[in-house]
């Protein structure tokens, strides 16, 4: 109760109270928006509509009446063992991107990959998944990806290719030219080999890796600290206090997928566990890691080594001369590592900074708080970022001068995804011999002379070393839908050895197996011998000057003007999968923006300037320059703005081009490494405006206590602070709102009660599960235009709030003036670094559904399974139940989404025949004028059901489970039978975690089959 | 009037007489009836009963259903399909013999045994199955059970043993209904001659009558004014309305189902040859249909199991097989045309329903071990898919997953078993997702 005055906001919208947002905020539906061009003039129906409308129906009822037409049922000629139609089968597989990694279940239903599941098996991923693997199923079915190897632009066969290119690798060897191989990190150990193999044939190959999102101070450091140019890897599950400077380890840093599950085990309470990591975050862009931080201090980034250097000289007795920092949260941040390791726990500090001599200090704090060999092992080293900078740069240098005799690019796109990519576009052209083994004729590949496609990942053979020691085997899961081929076998064959990929992999991973068992490798998708380990640091080499020398030439005492920070974002990443259209409809899980990148500048910054969201305005920096809308991000530091890559690619297919702006030439290579920020950039208004396809901006908290938040002081002195517990006035006093009920009937459900419990503590805002949604329901993409107008179809979404400790002046009132100085207007100073909660919203099942009472049809009505169910076939789009629905979770398909390519081109897994492989035949597409929403995956429960039938036996707790629950990589979602006491849901939501879950509009008393648990920040009260 | 009303009742009083006579006469002829059929009905089980055959039933079950599962495609116990008769099995060959050749007979073959080399040849070169997981034990367990079956009797046609027969229950409906009508018109007749009667007499004493009921006695029906009467129309309107209303309403819910569609399929594949004579087991060929949502149509590779060697059938020959093996030389999938086409807005599961309800294939499909080509039997409306749900008992018997249900339903103290509906088979979410 007593956090009752507690005000959370959803956006900046909100704190303004613009006309358009207060419109949005009172209507649960749009209307009278216009579906057809603005071009076109509107005037009602005319005789020409009533005419065609009917002739539509006398067409209709014609059709109705004619005979069914006939349909063939086609059996296989041969049918293959292990298919059987309608049972889907799962393999083992490795989803890798560059350095990133994930081992993977793919789900196939008649020879077709529909679906991607985390693979409990491995010790790195741990089950765990993102958005980007996620949607990955949906770029196996790229339209835009090249059938064939092309020569010169145009189709060709291999034998014609293999010809060319080999013709011309002899001159280039006969002439000793160089060859280059550039590729972004390498996890594949059998590609390595391959590599090699290539080399030996033509010894003047070298290898260059470089990441788009550079990790090269990491490395270097550590060379110079221990002397292994390695990246460590991390545990974030034994550290007590976490401090990150400008790391995205949640999102986008090194391994976020293990580090996601490490990072929420330290969050999770129950009652036997009442103590949590404290996070300290020092970033310069609100990430998804600085948005779960406890404490999180904006920082320019040209201060991030100032704020480093401070630390080290609190921590370490020696001292680095730099501008000394005074910094509240720094002084915090210092205190908590100094007590915890005196109390003798464990720590980690991060950096993502890409300079080394940051990095250096970094390794020293860490090093001075006893960290190595608990949360930090340089034993186990991590290769998921092996880019080299400096090779890279030196590459580019010899391309230019014209040094480089043949190149081939496997995996990479230097042209669109490296600073320097229009430099290396214009030296391509005096190579002689240029191959690409791009998927698509992508930016780079379009420039070249020969592509030689490689499979998509769920069509190959390939495997992954991400952390020495432990392995990973990907398999394909359908036959190449092209004709593309192994990169390897390419490399292979050029180099004289025509094995095909699969018997090279086998006979390299006999070694690597040892004699274990390759069929169970490969059943399991792992193998983890776990006995490469090394020996743990304890010791570093630590030359003071020149470290000191480095801070106080890149991080200036003062730094006045604006300062722009590239920053990766979690749905399109680096931008390789940016033709997925999954990904670019994913809300920001920060700014809730789609289908876009933007310049994110702080409120104080937009107010000086006279900007205003959604202002075009161009960015210049030295030798760059784009024009982007401006996004008012809370959070965001002072004087900077934060522009995220991987958008405006060229070449990438209709649902990726021209979408958004390229600013990876914003990014510099210094002393050695390419670092993400620009100092003294100018920003200056184009004078137009630009509409900026955010969701979360409609519908609003109407200062309801939908998040439920406490301290952890006050949890651990009473488990049930922060709960909202509501009383309704009756004459006879004030009574639970349960005691106060229309429903005179209650549903039974005698067997089962499916149910979720939300941890709003563990769940970190990634979206993995909207996309997971995505795929497994058929949710259509609405596209850009329609998500402005509010339409999109996501059946869960993750609200963001901001909240501040800030006391409004005047609690209640809501649509209130700022000049009367009551309501949101004082709030403006807090939302500069406001708290964020993220919670997953999606249908709650009511057992005492709004929508089913009103439904004239009913076609949503209760199930004896608590489930609140949608029959499409039914449903007659009147719309009432989403007009009652307290949760605003119901999605009407305002358009016919499917065969509806000239609107919905970009609905590509409902609208092209290979983009339609990838939905699930056990779940209707829908059609217009239909409501939709959260089925909690009934086909999955369905399923699971019929086999406990066949077996005779009760379901086993975890064995039926949604799609968002199973996509989580924290398991902050529990999904289960509330009827078995012994399950995970029962568990949490009536022993271990009683007294923190509500249920969201407890007042209403519609009894959602959905509860939640408290949020709980580690922050002291003083 | 009064007068009349009065002798009216008094004759109209007797007919409940007549037709408690009437009655009484049916219930008689009924009653009858139904003791010579029940009598026939008992005399059917008790032959049942004599033919179910004696044997030692744990071995038997064992060998019943290994035999079903594995051997019957190809062998019947008392004729030669595929491979020959079985039965006799043990006098023809002694046990190792026979554990040898049903593990691998290439095996046999090729070691030169005579009566092995023999049987091959007899059999056209068809190489039997090789069961290697099979033991002994199984082996022995499947004779026994085929030597256990006794040589059914010669087929004889069964006839009626008298005038009522076993069909009886829908012969006495259409006698009752027509002694109904038959009584109904004798009723009319009856009333008519009465009514002239009477006019007769009363004609007779016309001049004793007031004006008024010397007008209803001299009244002329008049057919025009009866046409254009207001009563007559409107009677005449809304039986039209009504009728056309009825006749598009029951259009209208036919529309879409497909019942009796019967399509003619690429191949003339006969469901009673292969099911019915050969007695084939459903899932033989329809893998899927304990297994899965779709019960398949089988591959063609299934098909070529057996057609790999059997070249002639004796409904069409040789040409309706030409046509499947040229097909699989060919590598051509056969284009069937689909028969039971469910809109993709149901969910139907077939393991649901065979494996875990234990439902055989004929509830849905009819008897198509009968069926030379297949019919949609059923109409597959969702009215029939809940009727079925209301009406069904759930195949609770040992399995555990339905322990809850049957407590819930043991407490509700209904006395008929559990039913789909009470475990909630009529949710919409259970086929509509």
């Amino acid at each position: 109760m007593k956090d009752n005055n507690k005000v959370f906001w959803k956006g900046v919208e909100e704190l303004g109270n613009s006309p358009e947002f207060l419109k949005n905020a009172q209507n649960e539906f749009p209307e009278f928006l216009p579906l057809k061009n603005s071009s076109e003039e509107s005037n009602g129906t005319d005789r020409r509509d009533f005419l065609k409308l009917l002739g539509f129906s006398v067409a209709a009822v014609s059709l109705a009446a004619c005979e069914a037409p006939v349909k063939k049922a086609i059996p296989y000629l041969n049918k293959p063992e292990e298919i059987e139609p309608g049972i889907a089968n799962y393999y083992a597989s490795t989803f890798v991107d560059g350095g990133e990694y994930c081992s993977v279940l793919v789900k196939t239903r008649e020879g077709r990959p529909i679906k991607i599941d985390g693979n409990k098996l491995s010790g790195v991923t741990k089950g765990g998944t993102n958005a980007r693997v996620q949607a990955s199923v949906l770029s196996l079915y790229d339209e835009a990806r090249i059938q064939g190897p092309l020569v010169k632009g145009k189709p060709a066969t291999w034998a014609q290719l293999d010809k060319e290119v080999g013709a011309k690798l002899s001159s280039v060897a006969a002439s000793g030219g160089n060859i280059r191989i550039v590729s972004p990190t390498v996890l594949s150990p059998t590609t390595k080999k391959a590599i090699a193999e290539f080399k030996a044939k033509y010894p003047t190959t070298e290898h260059v890796q470089y990441d788009a999102n550079s990790s090269y101070g990491i490395l270097k450091a550590n060379q110079t600290s221990f002397g292994q140019a390695v990246i460590p890897s991390y545990d974030f599950s034994k550290a007590d206090v976490i401090v990150g400077f400008g790391a995205d380890f949640l999102g986008t840093w090194i391994s976020p997928i293990e580090f996601f599950s490490q990072y929420a085990d330290t969050r999770r309470l129950s009652k036997t566990k009442k103590t949590m990591s404290q996070h300290f975050q020092f970033e310069t862009a609100l990430s998804l890691t600085g948005s779960n931080a406890d404490y999180r201090q904006p920082i320019k980034p040209s201060q991030e080594g100032l704020f480093v250097a401070e630390l080290y000289n609190r921590i370490v007795a020696a001292k680095v001369a730099t501008t000394p920092i005074k910094n509240d949260t720094l002084d915090r941040a210092t205190k908590a590592l100094l007590e915890n390791k005196d109390k003798g726990l464990k720590s980690l500090v991060v950096s993502g900074s890409n300079d080394v001599n940051v990095q250096i200090l970094v390794n020293e704090i860490n090093l001075a708080l006893g960290n190595y060999g608990t949360t930090i092992s340089l034993a186990t080293p991590s290769y998921q970022k092996q880019g080299n900078d400096e090779a890279m740069n030196t590459f580019i240098d010899d391309a230019a001068a014209g040094k480089i005799s043949a190149v081939f690019f496997y995996g990479s796109n230097p042209v669109f995804d490296h600073a320097r990519g229009a430099e290396l576009a214009k030296a391509l052209k005096a190579i002689s011999l240029t191959v690409s083994f791009a998927d698509r004729a992508d930016e780079t590949a379009s420039l070249l002379e020969f592509v030689a496609p490689d499979h998509h990942y769920l069509e190959a053979w390939s495997d992954a070393e991400p952390k020495a020691g432990f392995y990973s085997l990907g398999q394909p899961s359908i036959s190449p839908i092209f004709k593309t081929r192994a990169a390897q076998e390419s490399l292979l064959s050029w180099s004289g050895n025509s094995v095909d990929y699969y018997t090279y992999l086998k006979s390299n991973w006999s070694s690597i197996l040892g004699g274990a068992s390759w069929d169970q490798a490969l059943q399991d998708g792992v193998f983890e011998p776990k006995n490469k380990s090394g020996v743990e640091v304890t010791t570093s080499t630590f030359d003071r000057s020149s470290v000191e020398a480095g801070i106080v030439k890149n991080y200036p005492a003062n730094t006045s003007g604006i300062e722009l920070k590239l920053y990766e974002k979690i749905g399109l990443g680096t931008g390789s999968q940016a033709n997925n259209p999954w990904l670019q409809e994913l809300p920001d899980p920060i700014s809730k923006a789609t289908w876009d990148n933007y310049v994110a500048v702080s409120a104080g910054y937009a107010k000086t300037n006279s900007l205003e969201q959604g202002d075009l305005v161009t960015v210049k920096a030295a030798n760059y320059s784009v024009v982007l809308p401006i996004l008012i991000q809370p959070g965001q530091a002072a004087n900077t703005a934060s522009i995220a890559i991987g958008y405006g690619r060229t070449n990438v297919g209709k649902c990726g081009n021209d979408i958004g702006k390229n600013v990876y030439p914003f990014a510099r290579f210094v002393d050695g490494t390419v670092l993400d920020f620009v100092t003294g950039i100018s920003i200056t208004p184009v004078g137009e405006k630009y509409k900026l396809a955010q969701t979360q901006t409609q519908h609003t908290l109407m200062a309801r206590p939908i998040i439920q938040d406490a301290l952890l002081s006050e949890y651990i002195n009473d488990p049930s602070a922060g709960r909202f517990i509501p009383k309704i006035s009756t004459p006879d006093g004030k009574v639970a709102p349960a005691l106060v009920d229309i429903w005179k009937d209650q549903h039974h459900q005698p067997n089962h009660l499916w149910s979720m419990s939300i941890d709003l503590n563990t769940c970190l805002g990634c979206g993995a599960c909207v996309i997971a949604c995505q795929a497994e329901n058929n949710v259509a993409v609405v596209g850009k235009q329609e998500v402005l107008n509010a339409r999109e179809m996501h059946w869960i979404r993750i609200d963001r709030y901001y909240s501040s400790d800030a006391e409004p002046k005047e609690t209640g009132k809501y649509f209130t003036n700022d000049a009367e100085g009551i309501g949101y207007g004082t709030l403006e100073i807090a939302s500069e670094n406001p708290q964020v909660t993220f919670q997953p919203m999606m249908c709650q099942h009511c057992n005492h559904a709004p929508c089913e009472t009103v439904c004239p049809v009913a076609a949503t009505t209760h199930s004896s399974e608590g489930l609140n169910q949608m029959t499409y076939n039914r449903c007659i789009g009147t719309r009432y139940c989403a007009n009652n629905c307290p949760y605003k979770v119901r999605r009407f398909n305002w358009f016919k989404y499917f065969d509806n390519e000239e609107k919905f081109d970009k609905n590509v897994s409902m609208n092209t025949s290979l983009g339609r492989m990838v939905l699930n035949p056990d779940v209707t597409v829908r059609s217009r004028g239909v409501m939709e929403k959260c089925s909690f995956c009934v086909q999955k429960i369905q399923e699971g059901k019929l086999k406990a039938k066949k077996e005779k036996r009760h379901i086993v707790d975890g064995e039926v489970t949604t799609a968002c629950a199973a996509a989580c990589a924290s398991g902050a979602i529990l999904f289960g039978d509330l009827r078995d006491t012994e399950g995970k849901v029962y568990q949490e939501r009536n022993v271990n975690n009683i007294e923190r879950t509500y249920t969201v509009l407890e007042e209403l008393n519609v009894q959602p089959n959905v509860t939640y648990l408290t949020k709980i920040r580690n922050i002291s009260k003083a | 009037m009064a007068k009349i009303s009065e002798k009216t009742v008094l004759n109209m009083s007797r007919l409940p007489i007549l037709m408690s006579r009437i009655s009484r006469s049916i219930l008689t002829l009924v009653a009858f009836s139904f003791v010579t059929v029940s009598a026939s009905f008992a005399a059917e089980t008790d032959t049942t009963k004599a033919a179910a055959p004696a044997a030692t039933p744990a071995l038997n079950g064992k060998g019943e259903q290994l035999f079903k599962e594995n051997c019957k495609s190809c062998h019947k116990i008392h004729e030669e399909s595929v491979g020959p008769a079985l039965t006799g099995v043990k006098q023809r060959h002694d046990a190792a013999w026979l554990h040898a050749w049903v593990k691998n007979s290439t095996v046999v073959i090729a070691s030169g045994d005579k009566a092995a080399v023999a049987l091959f040849a007899k059999y056209n070169k068809a190489v039997m199955t090789s069961f290697p997981t099979f033991t002994n034990e199984e082996i022995d367990a499947i004779i026994d059970y085929v030597e256990s079956v006794p040589k059914p009797p010669v087929d004889v046609p069964k006839g009626p043993t008298d005038g009522t027969g076993t069909q009886g229950g829908g012969e006495y409906d259409t006698v009752i209904l027509g002694l109904i009508v038959v009584v109904l018109v004798l009723v009319l007749v009856a009333m008519f001659i009465f009514l002239s009667v009477i006019k007769r007499y009363l004609k007779d004493k016309e001049a004793n009558l007031d004006a008024e009921d010397k007008e209803l006695l001299n009244q002329k029906f008049d057919v025009k004014a009866f046409v254009r009467s207001k009563g007559f129309i409107t009677i005449v309107v809304l039986l039209f309305v009504g009728v056309t209303v009825k006749t598009c309403w029951v259009g209208a819910q036919e529309v879409g189902v497909e019942q009796n569609y019967a399509p003619v399929q690429p191949i003339a594949f006969s469901h009673k040859l292969h099911a019915g004579d050969n007695q084939i087991n459903c899932n033989y060929c329809h893998t899927g249909a304990y297994k899965g949502k779709q019960s398949n149509i089988p591959s063609l590779n299934i098909c070529m199991n057996c057609h790999t060697y059997i070249k002639k059938g004796p409904n069409t020959g040789e040409a309706e097989i030409k046509k499947l093996t040229d097909a699989y030389a060919a590598g051509t999938p056969i284009k069937w045309v689909r028969v039971h086409n469910l809109p993709d807005l149901a969910y139907f599961n077939h393991s649901q329903h065979t494996q875990v309800a234990g439902i055989e294939c004929q509830k849905c499909h009819g008897p198509i071990e009968e069926m030379e080509v297949v019919k949609q039997q059923s109409n597959l409306t969702m009215g029939w898919c809940i009727n079925c749900h209301r009406e069904t008992a759930v195949n609770s018997k040992d399995n555990a997953y339905y322990d809850r249900l049957l407590k819930v339903h043991a407490e509700s103290k209904k006395k008929n078993d559990m039913t789909a509906e009470e475990m909630g088979g009529l949710d919409c979410s259970k086929c509509h997702y």
